[in-house]
């Protein structure tokens, strides 16, 4: 018994590991190549690192891919667009979420049910009408207009009301006997005991933000504003058109763009898996 | 209300029948259904807090004003241009009824509602069942089990569009190791001309993404159903196949139909940059999805008034979808 | 402007000179794509750049020389018209969108920093962004959302979709009327004229970068294989193939990756006398046409390719892929492509490499008939500040000026696009010293067109490519019949037709 036990055990532990480095097979290979020179790519599959990281990365945060915005400035917008949709998101949603759930008033349920059809329509599907609206009011090309549109949605309403209504009405009642008015009740009571939601929807709207693609390729016309993420495709366009593709700077280049949001997402997970399954009980 | 149940299930419940993941990560996801959010009236502790009118009012402003420019009006445009036609500058435009309905049912709208089923159920299915696979396994290894969850879960925050580029390398005929791994097989492998190939390597790459992202809910649920419950049928003879059927799985069944929605709408929505950058819909429609279709024609093409059709029609069939599953989540319920 | 008018009456060389220290003063932008190799190095052997060297530091060229940095730059090259402004003496910008990146995008630069530094009303700022049919895309969103640029480089096939707009542009010979500058339909060379004009024999648009398909050859391979000559006929290529094949080279032809359908439907259909479309090709009106690629000479040709790649001899691997690698490398020994990418594949090829005229269909009597250009052309949006078009028309003018003209076809592969250019390169004996670049020339040349040999001027065209692109996978891919791969593509084409035809009121 004891033993098959631990044979199981052995059997399950080989199986997993045999996933993990499937799943991770695709990461390392770019990582080889990323360690490579573009001709020895070109001459055939390198399996192990080559000498090569230092130069390609002076090259991408140097020189760059001609054609192609310059690397830092890619980065620094993307985390600015990151930023910036999880930071408003959450000083949309968190007062949002509060006057739907601690106040009754008139047009609550209209105000309810416009924020609810928000989720029917995500931007890929809305796009091309958005554009429009955002052309019409001068924001193209501007970081407002790369924004406001991905957060004109209603997901993050939804989980801070859920997590709002699982609030022990004593504590409001408390609070209103004590002559605490609802704002201060907001700041000083409701946001700290609810920190993991808010913690689990930063995190997802900073990838959400960060890993962006069409929207930005659509809104984004000049270099300066250029992301990371809609970058990939010129920048792999611009190395093909190399006589001998320049493979391993578009891998380095992946690979830069992949850190933040992979970071984020493994040093937190814990958290944001927690706030987003138990906000509430 | 059997308390145990109670307590394990509603873990699970909230996020389930709430949309919990902001469009998630990689891509939009529009976010699931609210059951309980409209409609169904539940005197809450909240509702009742504090007495104020134009405090609320003050507070949700924002929100609606940045929902009203930024999505109602363009829907309403959208709504608009659907039944008008212009030149692809959008000069002359009439009213056109419901010509741009029939152009959209004619210009291939039928294949894209199939690729977009096929690629919808497959990655669902396949994503799943790989997360709970993983998912059941790695609860089972004791002190590994941060390491295995750490290992598991990266792939579902890389962005689609660089997931793409690093497949796209990859599985590029002429260099790619993988494309070579192949030929080696003895497979002649070009997905830029095999529909086939095209279709295999965009399903296989969002699985790689969306199996990480249900293993991080399944684990969670796995984890909300308490140990005594476990002991109890296990004390009770069960084997280990038994016990994950008739405890696990039930315990389980709000997160899976939760895990399920947000695949779908990941699958509906979400799959655009991947689709851009590995096979920009092609070869001969093979992985044109209807989002993509709907970007091609409207913003590749300069054909608003299609586009807009495009998008009313992939409106109605998402609200089908969500319908139809919000229906099966209700009949969920009764696990509680 | 002074120097403007007189420029354009001096010599290539000097013209050229002049506008090269420019770029030699600022740090030249071609040695910015350069450095990594960049497709196509610049040819060395040209005129104008050897002349560079000579004049480094003329005075004043300082202000132009920065200009001319930060045009190189990505981050400045994509500034928008609103960043500059302030003082009223400040020149007013003009901003072009474009295809043109790489060496392309340097040489292009080269000759708007030239403009620019000829006067002070004006400043041009060139955007690349990105391929061809994302100009266009852009370009009409942005008409749409009343941002569009002043002057948009609109490619060959998206030509019907914005020239049946009326409205949308200014069409170039009311604007050189405008401004009283010497303009003509006859000023250009037959191909780029016959491809752009309207039923009134008038241009809309500026023709610019022109080229036209041509049969490039890798000399080693061939003569490895005891062939001496490029293939005349499609029926000695396909025997040449069968010799590559014995002798160990198993592609012996690939084609453009984008553009496949423009080498082997559009431009077979007019260098072999056959009709691509009712219509004459679509000049005869928008109403009512009809693709014609769903007929024998189409199929057989197709068929041909898909025989061939069967058995590896041509290779072709989709729309998304450059196939310049199959070729330079040496994998593919002949290779259909735009006389566009001479430069690129001359500074690739390893081998000696031959460029010939496309091979015509064997026992067709009207073949060779001619090629018409490709590339792209110039339009001046309308919704500007009515105080630019004038800028417009003289930038324009400038680009179509001789030495302007000579500059860019002598630096990259396009063909000069008006006669006065092209005698100013023959005066200079440039097609002499490169016979390679003469070939699209005699091509274009060949014979004057028939009324179905214009061009393609067909509303969606990119759409329809799109379609046949799909039809040439399928048939590569060994999954359909040429025959029945066309006549799906030819139905999907006439259904985009009809939709152009109701959408423009035709």
């Amino acid at each position: 018994m004891r033993r098959s036990r631990r044979w199981r055990s052995a059997l399950r532990h080989l199986v997993l590991v045999a996933l993990a480095v499937v799943m991770a097979l695709p990461l390392y290979l770019a990582a080889v190549v990323a360690t490579h020179s573009a001709a020895s790519v070109l001459r055939g599959v390198p399996l192990l690192p080559g000498g090569h990281l230092g130069t390609n990365l002076t090259t991408i945060f140097g020189r760059g891919v001609p054609d192609t915005p310059s690397l830092t400035t890619m980065l620094a917008n993307s985390a600015i667009m990151a930023f910036s949709v999880a930071l408003l998101k959450l000083a949309l949603s968190i007062p949002a979420a509060y006057a739907v759930t601690f106040f009754r008033f008139p047009g609550r349920r209209i105000a309810f049910a416009l924020v609810f059809v928000t989720l029917m329509l995500p931007i890929e599907v809305r796009f091309f009408p958005t554009y429009a609206v955002t052309a019409h009011l001068g924001l193209l090309d501007t970081r407002t207009g790369l924004v406001l549109p991905l957060v004109a949605s209603a997901t993050a309403v939804f989980l801070l009301r859920q997590s709002f209504r699982a609030f022990p009405l004593e504590l409001a009642d408390a609070a209103r006997l004590d002559g605490i008015g609802p704002l201060r009740f907001l700041v000083h009571i409701v946001l700290p005991l609810t920190r993991p939601i808010l913690a689990a929807i930063f995190v997802l709207e900073f990838i959400y933000g960060w890993n962006q693609y069409l929207w930005p390729l659509l809104v984004s016309s000049s270099a300066r504003q250029a992301t990371v993420v809609m970058g990939i495709r010129e920048i792999i366009g611009a190395a093909q058109s190399f006589a001998v593709p320049q493979w391993n700077l578009v891998m380095a280049i992946s690979l830069v763009a992949l850190v933040p949001p992979v970071v984020v997402v493994v040093v937190m997970q814990r958290w944001f898996v927690r706030g987003l399954m138990s906000g509430i009980s | 209300m059997g308390a145990s149940s109670l307590a394990s299930a509603s873990v699970a419940v909230p996020s389930a029948t709430e949309p919990a993941t902001e469009p998630a990560p990689r891509t939009a996801r529009g976010g699931a259904p609210a059951t309980r959010g409209l409609g169904r009236r539940r005197p809450t502790r909240g509702d009742v807090a504090f007495g104020h009118r134009l405090l609320p009012a003050l507070l949700i402003l924002p929100e609606l004003v940045v929902v009203g420019i930024f999505f109602l009006w363009p829907s309403v445009q959208a709504i608009s241009e659907a039944f008008q036609q212009t030149n692809a500058f959008g000069l002359g435009a009439r009213f056109a009824g419901l010509a741009n309905f029939g152009a959209a049912l004619q210009s291939g709208y039928g294949q894209a509602v199939w690729v977009t089923a096929a690629f919808t159920a497959l990655t669902t299915v396949v994503s799943m069942a790989l997360g709970l696979f993983l998912a059941t396994q790695v609860e089972s290894t004791g002190r590994f089990r941060p390491v295995y969850r750490t290992v598991f879960i990266w792939t579902y925050a890389i962005p689609g569009a660089v997931a793409g580029a690093l497949w796209l390398f990859l599985f590029e005929p002429g260099v790619g190791p993988g494309a070579r791994l192949l030929s080696y097989l003895g497979v002649h492998w070009n997905f830029a001309l095999s529909a086939p190939e095209a279709f295999g390597l965009v399903v296989a790459l969002t699985v790689w993404q969306q199996t990480a992202y249900d293993f991080v809910f399944f684990s969670a649920g796995l984890q909300a159903i308490r140990a005594d419950v476990l002991e109890a049928a296990s004390l009770d003879g069960a084997g280990p196949f038994t016990r994950f059927w008739r405890v696990v799985m039930p315990l389980l069944g709000p997160t899976v139909v939760f895990v399920a929605v947000m695949d779908v709408l990941a699958a509906l929505f979400g799959s655009f940059a991947v689709i851009d950058l590995l096979t920009q819909g092609g070869p001969g429609g093979s992985t044109t999805t209807l989002v993509y279709m709907i970007y091609r024609d409207g913003f590749q093409n300069g054909d608003v008034g299609l586009a807009g059709a495009e998008t009313i029609l992939l409106f109605v069939l998402a609200g089908i979808l969500l319908a139809v599953q919000v229906r099966v989540l209700n009949r969920r319920a009764h696990y509680r | 402007m002074k120097d403007l008018r007189a420029r354009p009456r001096t010599t290539v060389a000097a013209a050229a000179a002049g506008l090269s220290l420019l770029a030699v003063a600022c740090g030249s932008s071609a040695a910015a794509s350069a450095s990594t190799a960049a497709p196509g190095a610049p040819r060395d052997a040209r005129p104008a750049s050897a002349l560079a060297a000579s004049s480094l530091a003329a005075p004043g060229s300082t202000e132009a020389g920065s200009t001319a940095l930060a045009g190189t730059s990505p981050i400045t090259r994509g500034a928008s018209a609103s960043e500059t402004s302030g003082a009223s003496s400040a020149p007013e910008d003009l901003t072009i969108w474009t295809a043109f990146s790489g060496t392309l995008g340097a040489t292009f630069d080269h000759l708007v920093t030239a403009f620019n530094s000829s006067q002070h009303a004006y400043h041009v700022v060139a955007v690349y962004k990105g391929s061809y049919s994302q100009v266009l895309a852009d370009t009409i969103a942005a008409f749409r959302a009343h941002a569009a640029p002043n002057i948009a480089q609109i490619f060959d096939a998206g030509t019907a979709t914005i020239m049946d707009a009326k409205g949308t542009y200014v069409p170039v010979h009311e604007l050189m009327a405008r401004y009283h500058l010497p303009f003509s339909t006859a000023d250009f060379i037959g191909g780029a004229a016959s491809y752009y004009e309207t039923a009134a024999d008038q241009l809309d648009s500026l023709p610019f970068n022109s080229s036209t398909p041509v049969l490039y050859y890798n000399k080693a391979e061939l003569a490895h294989a005891g062939i001496m000559a490029a293939p005349h006929t499609w029926t000695e290529l396909a025997a040449d193939a069968a010799t590559l094949a014995a002798h160990g080279q198993r592609c012996s032809l690939t084609s453009s990756g984008a553009y496949v359908m423009w080498t082997d439907l559009e431009q077979y259909a007019v260098w072999n006398g056959y009709h691509y479309a009712t219509e004459d090709n679509g000049y005869g009106g928008i109403k009512g046409v009809k693709l014609q690629i769903d007929s024998p000479p189409f199929i057989s040709h197709l068929a041909l390719l898909g025989n061939l790649a069967r058995k590896g001899g041509y290779i072709w691997n989709g729309v998304a892929t450059s196939t310049v690698p199959l070729f330079t490398k040496g994998t593919c020994a002949m290779y259909e492509q735009s006389s566009a990418d001479l430069t690129t594949i001359e500074a690739a090829a390893k081998f000696p490499l031959g460029v010939a005229e496309l091979p015509v269909v064997a026992g067709d009597k009207a073949a060779p008939q001619n090629t018409v250009v490709g590339g792209a052309s110039l339009w001046t949006l309308a919704g500007a500040a009515p105080a630019s078009y004038k800028g417009d028309a003289l930038f324009l003018h400038y680009l179509m000026s001789p030495p302007a003209q000579a500059y860019w076809a002598s630096h990259t592969g396009y063909v000069p696009v008006t006669n006065a250019a092209a005698a100013l390169l023959n005066s200079e004996h440039f097609y002499k010293t490169h016979p390679s670049d003469l070939v699209a020339v005699e091509e274009l040349t060949n014979k004057p067109p028939l009324p179905y040999t214009r061009g393609i001027r067909l509303g969606y065209l990119p759409e329809v490519r799109e379609d046949e692109a799909s039809a040439i996978a399928e048939v590569l891919s060994g999954k359909e019949t040429a025959a029945h791969a066309l006549a799906v593509a030819q139905a999907q084409g006439d259904t985009i037709l009809r939709q152009f035809a109701a959408q423009y009121g035709g």
